[in-house]
C-alpha cells in the first residue's frame, strides 16, 4: 500500500499473507502515464513487514528521476513556466524569488518550485496499468462499491450462480480483515482472492494490481471487484475497472445519494438492492431515483432483489454486454496487430 | 477518511521534490483543491499537520487554493458553476448538470530552501 493511502500503511494482507514490495519505476511518454514497475514479493510478519515496506518505499523514490518526471507525467504548462534562469534540473525552477534575488553557490535561497502534480497521481498511474492489462486481456472489470451491510456479497454470489458456466468470472474481495467473503465466493466454485486492507477504508490500484497478478483471471473473463463497505473514500480511487456500480439497499436512507453525492456520482450504474422489501420498509423509490439523478444525471438505475431473484436479469444482461464489449474491444486490437504484422510481412518480401 | 490517504500523497509528492532539487527545507506548500473533489478542507489541514511533522516541511505553510466547480446544464446547453455534485443548474434551476471542473487535487507549486 504504498501508493496513496496512509490510514493502513504496512497492514495490507493479500489472503492473509503480508506482502512487501519492492518497485523500480520506469516511467516514460508521460503524457499516457505509462508506468512500468516489477514487483519483488518478500512474506514476512506484521513488524518485519512495516519495517521492510518504509525501507523499500524509500529506495524507489530514489530510482525516481524526478525532475525529470515532474515534468514529463503532469505536463501541464510545463514550457510556459521556463524561467529565464538557464537550469538543466528541469524548466519549472523559479530562481531569483527568494529574499538574495539571485542564485549563487551556497547562498541559501528560497525557490518557488511549481510541480502542479496530481494528489492521486501515483493511483491513478497503477489504475492506468491495471486497465492497460484488463483491455489487452479482454476482462470486463467492475467495481462494486455501497455501504456495509447492502447485500454485495450475497448479490455477487447470486450473479456467479447464474452465470457459471456461462461466462468465466473471477472476484477480488476487499474487507478490512476476515477472509469470510472471499470463502463465500469460493463456495460457488469461482476463484476468489481476499484482500484486506487493514485500517485501509477502500481498495487502491495497486492493491489491485497485486491481486490480479495472484489471481490471473483467464482472457475474456468477467473481473467482480468488490470494494470495502463505505460510500466514502473508494470512490476518490480508481482501480482501473471499466464501471463503478454503487449498491444502494432499501433497508438504507433514500436520500444517501445526496448524502454521499460523491460514490453516485463516479458510477455508471446503481443497483437498488433489497427491492422484495419495500412493502415492509418506508423507502421512497422515486425520491431515491431523483436523488440519485441529481447528483449523477446519466446514472442508470437497476431493481433487484438478490434473495427473491427479482430484476437480476436485467443485471446480469448489463454485465453480459460489458463483457462482449471489452471481449470485442481486444478482437479488434488483435485483429488490427495481425493486419499490421501482415502489412510489414508483405514489406519485406518485397525486398 | 481518504484525508488521510491524500496528506500521505501530498507528503510523498513534497518529499520527492525536496530530494530531486537538493532542498533543506519546504516553506510553504501550495495545494489547489477543486470545490467537487469530495475532501474537507479542514479535515486535510488536520491529517497534514499530523503527518508533516517530523518530515522536511514540518514548518511549512500550507495555502489550499479552492478551485470553483463546473458544470454542464443539458437543458441550459451552457457551463455553470456549481458549489455541490447535487447543486440545480443556477440559470434553469433543473437537476440536469454533469460536473465538468472543480474535481481536481495538485500539489501546486512548493517554496523550497
Amino acid at each position: 500500500m504504498c501508493t496513496v493511502c496512509g490510514c493502513g500503511q504496512g497492514e495490507t494482507r493479500i489472503e492473509g499473507e503480508a506482502h512487501t514490495h519492492r518497485h523500480e519505476h520506469a516511467q516514460e511518454h508521460a503524457h499516457e502515464h505509462v508506468h512500468e514497475h516489477a514487483h519483488e514479493h518478500v512474506h514476512a510478519d506484521g513488524t518485519v513487514h512495516r519495517h521492510a515496506h518504509g525501507h523499500a518505499h524509500s529506495h524507489a523514490h530514489i530510482d525516481h528521476d524526478h525532475a525529470h518526471d515532474e515534468r514529463e507525467l503532469h505536463g501541464h504548462d510545463a514550457h510556459g513556466l521556463v524561467p529565464a534562469h538557464d537550469h538543466d534540473h528541469a524548466g519549472d525552477l523559479h530562481y531569483g524569488l527568494g529574499p538574495a534575488h539571485a542564485h549563487a553557490p551556497g547562498l541559501s535561497q528560497e525557490r518557488m518550485v511549481r510541480i502542479e502534480r496530481d494528489i492521486l497521481g501515483k493511483n491513478d498511474a497503477y489504475a492506468t496499468d491495471n486497465r492497460r492489462v484488463f483491455g489487452e486481456r479482454g476482462i470486463f472489470a467492475v467495481n462494486l462499491v455501497s455501504s456495509p451491510g447492502s447485500g454485495k456479497t450475497t448479490l455477487l454470489v447470486r450473479t456467479i450462480e447464474a452465470l457459471r458456466g456461462e461466462l468465466p468470472i473471477a472476484v477480488v474481495e476487499g474487507d478490512q480483515q476476515t477472509s469470510q467473503d472471499a470463502d463465500r465466493i469460493r463456495a460457488t466454485g469461482a476463484p476468489a482472492i481476499q484482500v484486506n486492507t487493514g485500517k485501509g477504508c477502500h481498495l487502491d490500484a495497486h492493491m489491485v494490481g497485486h491481486a490480479v497478478e495472484r489471481l490471473r483471471p483467464a482472457q475474456d473473463s468477467l473481473l467482480m471487484i468488490e470494494n470495502v463497505g463505505n460510500l466514502v473514500c473508494p470512490a476518490a480511487f480508481d482501480l482501473g475497472e471499466a464501471d463503478k456500480v454503487v449498491i444502494l439497499s432499501v433497508t438504507e436512507g433514500e436520500d444517501k445519494p445526496l448524502k454521499y453525492p460523491d460514490m453516485f456520482h463516479a458510477a455508471s450504474l446503481m443497483l437498488l438492492n433489497k427491492v422484495d422489501l419495500l412493502p415492509h420498509v418506508a423507502f421512497d423509490v422515486t425520491r431515491c431515483e431523483d436523488y440519485a439523478r441529481r447528483v449523477n444525471p446519466r446514472l442508470r438505475i437497476l431493481h433487484v432483489s438478490a434473495t427473491s431473484g427479482e430484476g437480476m436479469a436485467a443485471w446480469l444482461d448489463w454485465l453480459r454486454a460489458g463483457l462482449a464489449a471489452a471481449r470485442a474491444r481486444r478482437q479488434d486490437e488483435v485483429a488490427a496487430l495481425r493486419r499490421r504484422i501482415a502489412e510489414l510481412e508483405a514489406r519485406l518480401a518485397e525486398n | 477518511m481518504h484525508e488521510m490517504s491524500l496528506a500521505e500523497g501530498i507528503l510523498d509528492i513534497v518529499e520527492d521534490t525536496a530530494r530531486a532539487q537538493g532542498a533543506s527545507r519546504v516553506l510553504e506548500i501550495t495545494l489547489e483543491i477543486g470545490a467537487l473533489a469530495g475532501v474537507e478542507v479542514d479535515a486535510l489541514r488536520f491529517c497534514l499537520d499530523a503527518i508533516l511533522h517530523d518530515s522536511v516541511a514540518a514548518d511549512a505553510r500550507v495555502s489550499i487554493e479552492r478551485l470553483p466547480g463546473r458544470g454542464w446544464c443539458l437543458a441550459c446547453a451552457a457551463e455553470v458553476e456549481i458549489a455541490q455534485l447535487y447543486d440545480p443548474c443556477p440559470r434553469c434551476g433543473a437537476y440536469q448538470v454533469t460536473a465538468t471542473a472543480g474535481r481536481d487535487m495538485r500539489v501546486k507549486d512548493l517554496l523550497l530552501e
